[in-house]
């Protein structure tokens, strides 16, 4: 996995609440046995009309958000569907950076788990920087892992709160299976004592 | 002495390990693996050469993809290299399958209960957010990405921040022609989408002790759309009543053994959870969804409601959002609105009695002239114990299809699907857009509240029929 550090990108605004995974990327596209190429896939539904042409209103549609690498966007980003296939798809299409008010569980470790940071910043800051992006199109955002702040140009500045082992995580790119095999003696050990009832009876 | 929630008994006695100031490693009773999220995590497998730790404590199946008719060739050659994959999977890594050929097969959350695989005090995980309905048999069961599918297939373990938990007691007795799916519906309608987001619920009270387990299945399936971590209810006499004699239930001296340790699980009297929230019994009725999320529901005697009613602006825009795309108006009542297509289905409700109660409603009826109707069984088990209780006939002869287990029109994955347009009174989980087909309208309802709109041509309540 990259590490994250800082990033600074172009602002996709996604003025929506509870923008769930299937709109993320509908079902008919994760029949795919490969973990890449769903950027082609994401949102479409409102990027795609009937005909299959692009959506004109849709923002990703629009030449002055092309290139965008961070998405923010209404509280509940991510509800419903487990599939990691949502993250991949905005990953692949670029974004390594969601913001909203409140995520829902699931998607907030599938962002980890692929280098996406995901910021929790309060209701009204992130209106805030949703009217900023929707006002100038190509408008950028800095985002610092190391310190916690987030930042543009014109003055905002906010920190933002991330669980410290998070934040070493994805500032150092690592991966989890690597380290919990490390605790191999510990898993062994625990394995030991778990009641033979657990076990699948033979049928 | 230390009093402990029934989620708090199982998490302390699975955490393998837990440092200080980061998540733990807690160890993974139960592993169920579907073709959708898990190709990728066998990849990763073989890419870096580890194997699967624990193959007899994981079990595959196939649901997602499946048609439902003409199973034995997917036409759609995706899907069917994406069912092949899990079949080679299973085999190179020595895990038990139930393909297609199987009498085994099923929906993954159909199954697991089903063979005896779900027990009362086990962590079970599924890359699928429905994982939840295990948690009916007082397992904390939860939903995982494709990358930690791959983490559990490599260690048996998971990384997880412990959750805050969060009762749901539902006071009272449930008042006649209101089911365990209106019960989630009002819950989720009450609390909201995002309303126990990091939380683990736990369902207590009256009501929910007097559900079967099909009915608690129901309730805990939907926890997600709370957006919960899980939901569960504490085993008693109807837990163990329904696993005894399972294919994977222990047996003899192991089935005593366990029965003990169950009955040690309960959330001890005066222990505390993080959030209460209390709803009366006789205030649920049967509910219908109006808009694009599962908290967008009304009883069916109410009207859609008018966006302008709302306090928040978030709210009033997902509201207008959500009419258009439903091609609703505001304040029509609920019952004037008429459907194209029934599905009654999914891991939510399509077990025997589901199917037994959805067939009391059609019996000796007609769907709807308007009106194409289909009955999906959850498991290639429910369907055959409902072809030998002659259900299948009760509904074909109403005009309804009968169909093979699988997902079916719950997520638009596999052939069934609504055309755009289309409106679906369903007895799935999600009502997102484009869930059951890019375009489709869907309508959440209880499986008889489907079963009777397939034959009034609309909403009707089934307190009249």
């Amino acid at each position: 996995m990259e590490p994250f550090t800082r990033l600074s990108g172009i602002v996709i605004p996604l003025p929506r609440v509870n923008v769930d995974t299937d709109q993320i990327i509908p079902a008919q596209f994760m029949k795919r046995i490969e973990r890449t190429g769903y950027g082609q896939f994401l949102f479409n539904s409102w990027r795609y009309l009937p005909d299959g042409s692009p959506n004109p209103d849709f923002v990703l549609n629009r030449a002055e958000y092309e290139g965008a690498s961070i998405l923010v966007s209404g509280r509940n980003f991510g509800s419903g569907s487990s599939r990691e296939h949502a993250v991949w798809a905005l990953h692949d299409y670029g974004i390594r950076c969601v913001i909203t008010p409140k995520f829902a569980d699931i998607f907030y470790n599938n962002c980890i788990q692929n280098g996406v940071l995901p910021v929790a910043l309060p209701e009204d800051r992130v209106q805030e920087l949703i009217e900023k992006a929707e006002r100038k199109p190509g408008y950028r955002l800095t985002v610092n892992l190391e310190n916690q702040t987030i930042y543009d140009s014109e003055g905002f500045e906010d920190a933002f709160e991330i669980e410290p082992f998070i934040r070493e995580r994805l500032l150092r790119g690592l991966d989890d299976i690597a380290m919990t095999l490390q605790e191999e003696d510990e898993i062994a050990a625990f394995e030991a004592t778990r009641p033979s009832w657990l076990e699948p009876a033979k049928s | 002495m230390n009093r402990q929630t029934l989620f708090e008994k199982i998490w302390d006695s699975h955490v393998v390990h837990e440092p200080r100031g980061k998540p733990a490693l807690i160890y993974v009773d139960l592993h169920l693996i579907h073709e959708v999220t898990s190709p990728q995590a066998f990849e990763g497998l073989r890419l870096s050469g580890r194997s699967v730790r624990r193959p007899d404590l994981t079990v595959a199946t196939v649901d997602h993809n499946v048609p439902t008719i003409d199973r034995w060739f997917i036409k759609d050659e995706i899907s069917r290299r994406q069912v092949e994959a899990l079949k080679q999977n299973a085999d190179d890594f020595g895990v038990r399958f139930y393909g297609i050929e199987s009498d085994r097969q099923g929906i993954v959350h159909v199954i697991g209960p089903e063979l005896g695989l779900t027990r009362p005090g086990t962590v079970i995980v599924c890359g699928d957010s429905h994982t939840s309905t295990h948690g009916a048999f007082g397992a904390f069961a939860l939903g995982i990405g494709t990358s930690e599918v791959e983490h559990v297939l490599a260690t048996q373990c998971l990384v997880q921040k412990r959750p805050k938990t969060m009762e749901v007691r539902v006071d009272g007795a449930l008042p006649r022609g209101v089911t365990a799916k209106d019960v989630i519906l009002g819950i989720i309608g009450s609390i909201g989408v995002d309303g126990a987001v990091g939380h683990v619920i736990e369902y207590t009270g009256e009501a929910i002790r007097t559900l079967s387990m099909e009915g608690r299945m129901t309730v805990c399936n939907m926890s997600i759309e709370a957006g919960a971590r899980a939901g569960m209810i504490a085993p008693d006499e109807t837990t163990i009543e329904y696993l005894e004699g399972r294919e994977f239930s222990p047996k003899g001296q192991e089935w005593e053994a366990a029965v003990a340790e169950w009955q040690r699980l309960p959330t001890d009297e005066g222990a505390r959870f993080d959030k209460t929230v209390v709803i009366s019994a006789s205030e649920l009725e049967p509910y219908v969804t109006w808009g694009t999320n599962p908290g967008m529901v009304v009883p069916v005697t109410g009207r859609v409601p008018d966006p302008k009613s709302l306090e928040s602006e978030s709210d009033r825009t997902a509201a207008e959002q959500a009419l258009r795309y439903m091609d609703l108006t505001p304040d029509i009542p609920i019952q004037d609105i008429a459907i194209d297509r029934v599905f009654i289905g999914s891991c939510t409700n399509a077990r025997i009695a589901d199917l037994r109660a959805a067939a009391g409603i059609v019996q000796g009826k007609q769907v709807a002239a308007t009106v194409q109707a289909m009955v999906v069984p959850g498991s290639t088990q429910v369907k055959i114990q409902a072809e030998e209780e002659g259900l299948d006939r009760v509904f074909t002869d109403a005009g309804f299809e009968w169909r093979e287990a699988g997902c079916s029109m719950c997520l638009g994955m596999n052939p069934d699907v609504l055309q755009p347009g289309e409106r679906c009174a369903s007895s799935s989980n999600r009502n997102f857009e484009g869930r059951q087909g890019k375009g489709g309208r869907t309508h959440l309802v209880s499986p008889q509240m489907a079963a009777a709109a397939a034959i009034a041509g609309h909403f009707v309540d089934i307190r009249d029929w």
